[in-house]
């Protein structure tokens, strides 16, 4: 964001770097794969809603994870789930994010002791770039997350290994 | 219409083993069941006038522990012409059989329909067999998990499917 923002002088050129254009492309359109798994869904419906309206920000859901840039893991993963988890990710094309939102996806959430069925933690399935607490996260916190997944490509670059910038 | 009556019913068509326990004086009355009496007893409490318990509320799996060794299966009846008047049936076996196998306790999926996935339920949580079931698979955990959970003395695989399962 910030590239259009002032009205073109001389003829409609612009300069800018070939990482810098890309990542403004990449981070201001991330389409998620709609992933409710439990109540975390509803406050991810809710941001995507009319009141906190996710558009803005380039972020719509689609049906397919052919199309999708972000998975929002919204909830309990459970073991039963876990293979269809990384089986979705892994027909994610590339470049793919992961935002783990609330406890459940983070660690177990009120599972993490005796919850037998549930994974404690997405990452131990798929590897995540943002993780939003809040069980379940306000859609505050989940637009706060998705700003931070924006800082991080926002960062990226096609020429320094991806290890440096972090 | 009272379950002392139902009971001496069941005692006159089914003999005296027919029921093993009774208890009346609580909230939900309860019958412990002969486990080989069960299926036939639960025919006769749903077609017989004035009884009709045509609707199986729940059906539910009970660990009594390690120490007295004994599973159980509670079966909670309606009769919606008595304007939903409730039974509960009690049916305790051992927890353990000779060769290994799960306990059993025949299914009544043939009395009620609703008892289908009630028994899938049970077998896959408690780990008790149900006999002439039409398709008793898991219902909850995955086809490959081991062991039947909410038993006492269940104790989690360490991975599945190379996820660690333990926090």
């Amino acid at each position: 964001m910030g590239l259009f923002d002032k009205q073109f002088e001389s003829g409609g050129f612009i300069i800018t770097k070939v990482d810098d254009i890309l990542n403004w492309a990449r981070l201001s359109s991330l389409w998620p794969i709609g992933f409710g798994l439990a109540c975390c869904a509803i406050e991810m419906m809710a941001t995507m809603a009319s009141n906190y309206d996710l558009d803005r920000f380039g972020v719509f859901p689609r049906p397919s994870p052919r199309q999708s840039d972000i998975m929002l893991v919204a909830g309990t993963v459970t073991f039963k789930m876990a293979d269809r988890v990384r089986r979705l990710y892994e027909q994610m094309p590339e470049p793919r994010y992961v935002i783990s939102m609330g406890s459940c996806a983070n660690c177990g959430g009120p599972y993490w002791e005796h919850g037998y069925h549930v994974v404690k933690g997405v990452d131990r399935v798929i590897p995540v770039d943002v993780y939003v607490p809040g069980c379940p996260p306000r859609p505050e916190a989940l637009i706060g997350g998705i700003l931070k997944l924006q800082d991080k490509i926002r960062n990226e670059s096609l020429m320094v290994p991806k290890a440096l910038v972090d | 219409m009272t379950v002392q009556e139902i009971a001496d019913a069941i005692t006159a068509k089914f003999g005296e083993d027919a029921i093993i326990e009774k208890k009346l004086d609580i909230l939900q009355p309860a019958l412990y069941i002969n486990p080989a009496k069960l299926v036939e007893v639960c025919f006769f409490l749903r077609d017989t006038e004035p009884y009709y318990f045509d609707y199986l509320s729940c059906i539910s799996g009970v660990d009594y522990g390690v120490k007295e060794n004994m599973l159980g299966v509670v079966y909670h009846l309606a009769s919606i012409p008595n304007e939903g008047f409730q039974l509960t049936l009690h049916v305790k076996i051992p927890r353990t059989t000779e060769n290994g196998d799960l306990p059993s306790v025949p299914s009544v999926s043939a009395v009620w329909k609703a008892a289908d996935w009630l028994e899938r339920e049970t077998y896959d949580l408690v780990g008790i067999k149900f006999e002439n079931h039409p398709d008793l698979r898991r219902i909850l955990c995955p086809d490959d998990w081991i062991g039947h959970p909410l038993r006492k003395d269940y104790e989690v695989q360490e991975y599945y499917h190379g996820i660690k399962v333990k926090y």
